[in-house]
């Protein structure tokens, strides 16, 4: 017996990548809904306004996430 | 009976192969041509979907514009809710009193169509969303570009345009060797580019996360081994949840579509905002 011997591990290198990739967004929609729900609850006068930025703001991090998911085919 | 029985297996493969478990894979979005093969005619099953959802969105518009009374009905109702959402809340509040009522009927357009070719990825039989191919998401993403580049040319100038975009007012002056090749990368690639991809990812996402589940579910009642069948209706449930979330998300990626339209028509014609 010499060494040790690894766990066989199969499988795609890209989905920890993808992984790694929605961590980024994650946090990012975390930070933009709680501040949303923040603001609304102080001022819920302005939730249409709030809630229209929002859906912008959130266009904009979900294309990250959506980044990680097409670079695959991309990149092969 | 052998090549019977094999031809059968290749067009049932869930049913008939019961050899194991089958993942859905990025083939259900390359499905083999119904018609016109090896032209750029070609139709396939994706297609026919794109035709239905057209021939449906078109109808019930017509109807509803034919039928339309001073008195509204039930349907007319809904649609005039939606006319009204698209052309208040999206072109108004984003593009102003002016801009918005010239843009309300492309926002509208947009919105409706989106919508409609996005939600055949939940109906039965139809089974995949018009815009899970990258095909369509480009064409309406190219479109938005090129309403935001020429109507932003002639009504600014190709000067004023690329001043108001390239180099923004109220920054220090170097600061423009970082800035403006990020910008000029915004305008030109980036939006149409992302406006693309996060409405085909997201419904290609969606078609394999619905077929996953419920492949899933085919798989674990029918030819998994005693206690795993319990896991079945753990992926069943799965798989409806994900399938009303899909019902949002169709609806989502039409609404952030048609802001993000009229956010950027609004960033192209009015820069110094």
């Amino acid at each position: 017996m010499k060494g040790t011997t690894p766990v066989e591990i199969t499988g795609n290198l890209a989905v920890i990548g993808y992984g790694l990739a929605a961590i980024g967004p994650g946090i990012g929609l975390g930070i933009l809904f709680g501040k949303t729900i923040e603001s609304m609850a102080r001022q819920p006068e302005m939730s249409g306004q709030l809630r229209s930025t929002m859906f912008i703001g959130l266009a904009f991090i979900e294309v990250f996430g959506l980044l990680g998911l097409v670079t695959p085919f991309i990149f092969p | 009976m052998e090549t019977a029985l094999s031809s059968l297996a290749t067009i049932l493969p869930l049913a008939a192969d019961d050899s194991g478990f089958h993942a859905p894979s990025l083939a259900d979005f390359f499905p083999p041509a119904v018609l016109f093969e090896g032209t750029p005619f070609e139709i396939n099953r994706i297609m026919i979907v794109r035709f239905i959802a057209t021939a449906v969105l078109l109808t019930i518009i017509i109807l509803a514009a034919k039928r339309a009374k001073l008195v509204p009905g039930r349907g007319q109702v809904i649609i005039e809710m939606v006319m009204n959402f698209a052309r208040k809340g999206i072109a108004d509040e984003i593009l102003g009193e002016k801009l918005g009522k010239k843009y309300a009927p492309v926002i509208t357009t947009i919105l409706f169509s989106i919508f409609f070719l996005n939600i055949t990825g939940v109906v039965p039989f139809l089974n995949v969303a018009g815009t899970s191919v990258i095909g369509l998401p480009l064409i309406f993403a190219l479109w938005v570009f090129f309403l935001y580049l020429i109507d932003a040319v002639r009504s600014l100038g190709v000067g004023g345009f690329l001043k108001g975009q390239l180099f923004p007012p109220g920054v220090p002056k170097f600061v423009y060797i970082v800035l403006t090749p990020v910008e000029f990368l915004q305008v030109f690639l980036l939006r149409p580019a992302t406006l693309t991809i996060r409405l085909f990812a997201n419904m290609m996402a969606g078609h394999l996360l619905l077929a996953l589940c419920f492949s899933a579910t085919s798989y674990l009642f029918f030819q998994a081994a005693g206690g795993l069948k319990v896991l079945g209706a753990v992926t069943l449930a799965g798989g409806f949840a994900f399938y009303l979330l899909e019902i949002f998300v169709a609806a989502l990626q039409a609404y952030v579509f048609a802001i993000l339209t009229a956010v950027y028509l609004q960033m192209a014609l009015e820069p110094e905002h």
